[in-house]
């Protein structure tokens, strides 16, 4: 494979993605990075002028911004434990023979495939009224007095209809794992004398992690950038009750027009998703080694 | 694994199993009955199932107002576009990484993967003003170029790990067989790598189609794609559940069944490889 | 025609050298194995010859012409690949097309001689299948097709064999010597199993670390090897390699002696021992004999010599045969 006149073809045409790529992480970047050190409204064109560190002091001393990260480690927290537990457990069903098996599993990966503003809407309108919602009308039959969702929980909503929106892709790792356990291994487990408990414990779950681990990382990537979801259902509110850092932002940015604040605020948000991809980057590194 | 089952064993699990597939599914198939009711029976109390009269009312009337075609082929063009592209970027590049890699293959991997990372909301203010100043907003152009460069790294490792399952000497039979780089990438190459190729396709079309930051961020009325036009049902007309459920039927089901295809294909995209 | 010479041909990936300086005639039709353990740089300085590898120094000429530099296509070498590289997506025929189709040759023309070297390969019912709905052997066969059809000036085999289970490689050892003898076309044939080089080779050149450590006939070899390392590889089972006073007596510093060169008896002989694992291969038995003052000695005798685990027994080399070595390994 390794001739002088291969390698050079290689690099011809490994340039194209490589530049482009580049480019396009390299120039946005320096641009927000410029634009969090001035003053920038879009309201007020011809005042800009360098601040230092003065966004960044505003950003971080907003309690908008606690309040902000706060729901956003609820909503990224609380997700991935939902479709982590439940991803397990779904798993485990789906690896079990049964009748239909291949039609189930369609069933349960389906939402991954429905657009965030569908699910969203479906969610917030058709199941989460509460009046007319379906969970409205389950509730009264029981003689329960219904729910008002993105009132009373308004997080909490959206974390359910993002963990809906997540566990099929959860389960579908953690099968997919799960199926490549080595069924000779469970079997002189079971001539060891371990139960199915200890069967899970002490070769399913260890035999897990490494996908655990990869569904943790990665969901983590896309749930810290939720945004349509809350655009769609309570755009931020009540107050800021279901504010996260990327809606904080957008908000910043396409609603007040503050450029200076909104691009320290994204180079926050670069930072903290930095600090997950550092562990990801690692782990999936480590595998392309073998 | 050759163990026994018993039926009872199977029975239960058969049980569990379509009852959470059903739970688990029932919004989507809430959303695909409610489309065929009219607006009255979608908010009756208690819920009609299945025993309504069933009317395509709904997808007449969403189809006719509201400029419905626009956005379905603002879709396609946008996720298909940036797709086709992507490939066409991707495909010189994972042949050169899997096939002539060097010691600086992996570390380019990385760092691809690692664009990957960058949080959306990060480059939203200057990718927003370089749109405004260059005329994109609100450009089918212009999004496909974003959709493109967002998807092109998982393109590059999805291509990348089916290309590493073909045999390098199976190209260097080729060489010595006296064909040329092109031949060798049209006759030997490609081929074999047709179902990569395919599957990547496939999920990165999904993933452009339902994306839903850059496509509600930098799209008004012209070149809003579904699930800019979707969100618009916010409210008020979120109030009339039947249309809504019918644009939103006729927005998923193209790209669910496009999922169930792929759905094996779906781990090895998602995770870069690292699970499979 | 096809003679091919290595002018100081080496290589190196970055600082480390793989293949020091190697000089190497292959004459015209000559069937030549590469023989060596594993990471000799065996497959490397084949794959150099193929133009798969590029050359950090000397030349390649192969019939009067320097093709250091030449593509692999232009060199008009075949090669069949230790995992056979065959197209999956094509047919058995399509296969042995390829290389015609490449040529731009006429269609008739490539039927004709497809068709004829199915023949020869006895493939002629499998050419509509994929290798996918092959067996071992016939992948292999179908890699060789590939390869013939073609007439190249060499043929190039990278451990054809070593995918194939032990009953198999026989047999097809003996196929590729057949064809050797029909096309008597030069064969450039890689192994780590001696026994091939053996069996099949006019010449064998082996390798250790890069370098060449001997050239010859199968038999030049097994009867005067040049250093303990041919020594110790050429022959089965491996040749006993003594050190101390034993070798000292003769002024060296290694003896070998090879296990059929050694006289086995229950009363008397020159070093004493005791029986350890016997292996009895009916037409042969391998004794294991622990002796007291010379270590482990293998010993060769017919089928039907009786042992038992830990009888005593005498051995005695036969002096003729003996093998002798200097301190720096090389032969006295």
């Amino acid at each position: 494979m390794a001739t002088l006149q291969t390698r050079a073809t290689a690099r011809i045409m490994m340039s194209p993605a490589v530049i482009l790529l580049f480019l396009w992480m390299i120039v946005p970047l320096v641009m927000t990075l410029y634009f969090s050190f001035l003053r920038y409204n879009l309201l007020m064109p011809g005042t800009e002028e360098y601040v230092g560190f003065l966004n960044y002091q505003y950003f971080l001393t907003d309690p908008a911004f606690f309040t902000a990260l706060g729901n956003t480690l609820l909503l990224v927290g609380g997700t991935l434990l939902i479709t982590v537990i439940g991803g397990i457990l779904l798993a485990i069903v789906l690896d079990q023979p049964f009748w239909g098996q291949g039609i189930v599993r369609l069933l349960v990966i389906a939402p991954f495939f429905v657009m965030p503003t569908v699910s969203a809407l479906v969610w917030k309108n058709m199941l989460m009224h509460p009046v007319n919602g379906l969970f409205a009308w389950i509730a009264r039959s029981f003689g329960f007095q219904p729910v008002d969702w993105f009132a009373q929980v308004p997080l909490f909503s959206i974390i359910l209809i993002v963990a809906w929106q997540w566990l099929p892709f959860a389960t579908l790792i953690l099968l997919t794992a799960l199926q490549s356990l080595d069924g000779e291994q469970i079997e002189a487990a079971e001539m060891d004398g371990a139960g199915p408990i200890s069967r899970f414990i002490y070769l399913v779950l260890p035999h897990l992690a490494r996908a655990i681990t990869v569904v943790i990382l990665i969901q983590t990537i896309f749930l810290l950038s939720v945004f349509a979801e809350i655009l769609v259902t309570t755009n931020g509110g009540p107050g800021l009750q279901t504010t996260n850092i990327a809606y904080l932002i957008y908000s910043q940015a396409l609603l007040q027009f503050d450029v200076g604040g909104a691009s320290a605020g994204g180079i926050v948000a670069v930072i903290l998703a930095n600090i997950v991809a550092f562990f990801l980057i690692r782990l999936i590194g480590k595998n392309l080694e073998r | 694994m050759a163990r026994s089952v018993t039926t009872q064993r199977k029975l239960i699990f058969t049980i569990i199993g379509w009852s959470i597939g059903f739970l688990i599914f029932f919004p989507i198939l809430w959303t695909f009955l409610t489309s065929f009711k009219t607006e009255g029976t979608a908010v009756a109390t208690p819920p009609q199932f299945l025993f309504f009269d069933w009317t395509l009312e709904n997808y007449h009337e969403v189809q006719s107002r509201s400029d419905y075609g626009k956005h379905v082929m603002n879709s396609i063009v946008i996720s298909v576009g940036s797709t086709l592209l992507g490939l066409v970027l991707a495909i010189p590049a994972a042949w050169a990484m899997a096939f002539s890699p060097t010691k600086h293959t992996k570390d380019i991997l990385m760092w691809m993967l690692s664009t990957k990372m960058m949080p959306s909301v990060g480059v939203l203010v200057p990718l927003y003003l370089i749109f405004r100043d260059w005329g994109l907003l609100d450009s089918r152009l212009g999004l496909v170029a974003v959709l493109t460069m967002i998807n092109l790294p998982i393109i590059v490792w999805m291509l990348y790990t089916y290309f590493k399952e073909i045999p390098g000497e199976i190209l260097e039979a080729a060489r010595m067989d006296g064909a040329s780089l092109m031949k060798e990438i049209i006759y030997v190459l490609t081929p074999m790598a047709i179902p990569g190729i395919a599957s990547t396709m496939l999920l990165n079309i999904i993933l452009a189609w339902n994306e839903a930051f850059w496509t509600l961020n930098l799209t008004a009325a012209n070149a809003a794609p579904l699930t800019a036009f979707i969100a618009s049902y916010s409210s008020p007309e979120g109030l009339f559940w039947a249309k809504l459920s019918a644009a939103s039927t006729m927005a998923i089901a193209p790209i669910l069944i496009m999922g169930w295809f792929s759905q094996k294909q779906l781990v090895r995209g998602l995770t870069f490889g690292a699970v499979k | 025609m096809g003679s091919i010479t290595l002018e100081k041909v080496s290589k190196s990936f970055g600082s480390t050298s793989v293949i020091p300086e190697i000089d190497l005639e292959i004459n015209d039709g000559e069937f030549v194995v590469f023989v060596g353990p594993s990471g000799c740089g065996k497959s490397t300085l084949l794959r150099m010859i193929a133009g798969l590898e590029d050359l950090s120094g000397g030349r390649i000429v192969i019939d009067g012409k320097d093709m250091s530099n030449e593509a692999p296509a232009k060199r008009g070498l075949s090669m069949v690949f230790q995992s056979y590289a065959l197209y999956p997506h094509m047919s058995v025929y399509q296969n042995i097309a390829f290389p015609l189709k490449m040529d731009g040759q006429e269609k008739s023309a490539i039927d004709k001689k497809v068709k004829d070297a199915a023949h020869i390969l006895n493939l002629t019912n499998y050419l509509d299948r994929r290798p996918g709905q092959l067996s071992g052997g016939q992948r292999q066969r179908v890699a060789i097709g590939r390869a013939i059809v073609r007439q190249p000036k060499a043929f190039l085999f990278d451990e054809p064999l070593s995918n194939l289970d032990a009953a198999l490689r026989g047999n097809m050892r003996l196929e590729i010597s057949d064809l050797h003898h029909q096309l008597k076309t030069t064969m450039i044939y890689v192994t780590h199993d001696q026994v091939e080089a053996m069996t099949m080779a006019d010449k064998i050149v082996v390798l250790n670390a890069g370098r060449i450590e001997q050239v010859g006939s199968p038999l030049e070899l097994y009867k005067s090897p040049k250093n303990v390392f041919v020594a110790g590889f050429i022959g089965s089972p491996r040749m006993n390699l003594v050190e101390g006073p034993a070798a000292a007596k003769h002024n060296a510093v290694t003896l070998g002696v090879r296990p059929e060169h050694v006289q086995i008896s229950k009363t008397a002989g020159l070093w004493k021992g005791t029986v350890g694992v016997t292996e009895h291969l009916g037409s042969d038995t391998f004794i294991h004999v622990q002796t007291e003052n010379t270590g482990k000695i293998t010993v060769r005798t017919d089928g039907d010599f009786a042992t038992e685990h830990g009888q005593s027994v005498y051995l005695t080399p036969d002096p003729s045969r003996l093998h002798l070595f200097d301190a720096n390994g090389q032969a006295i």
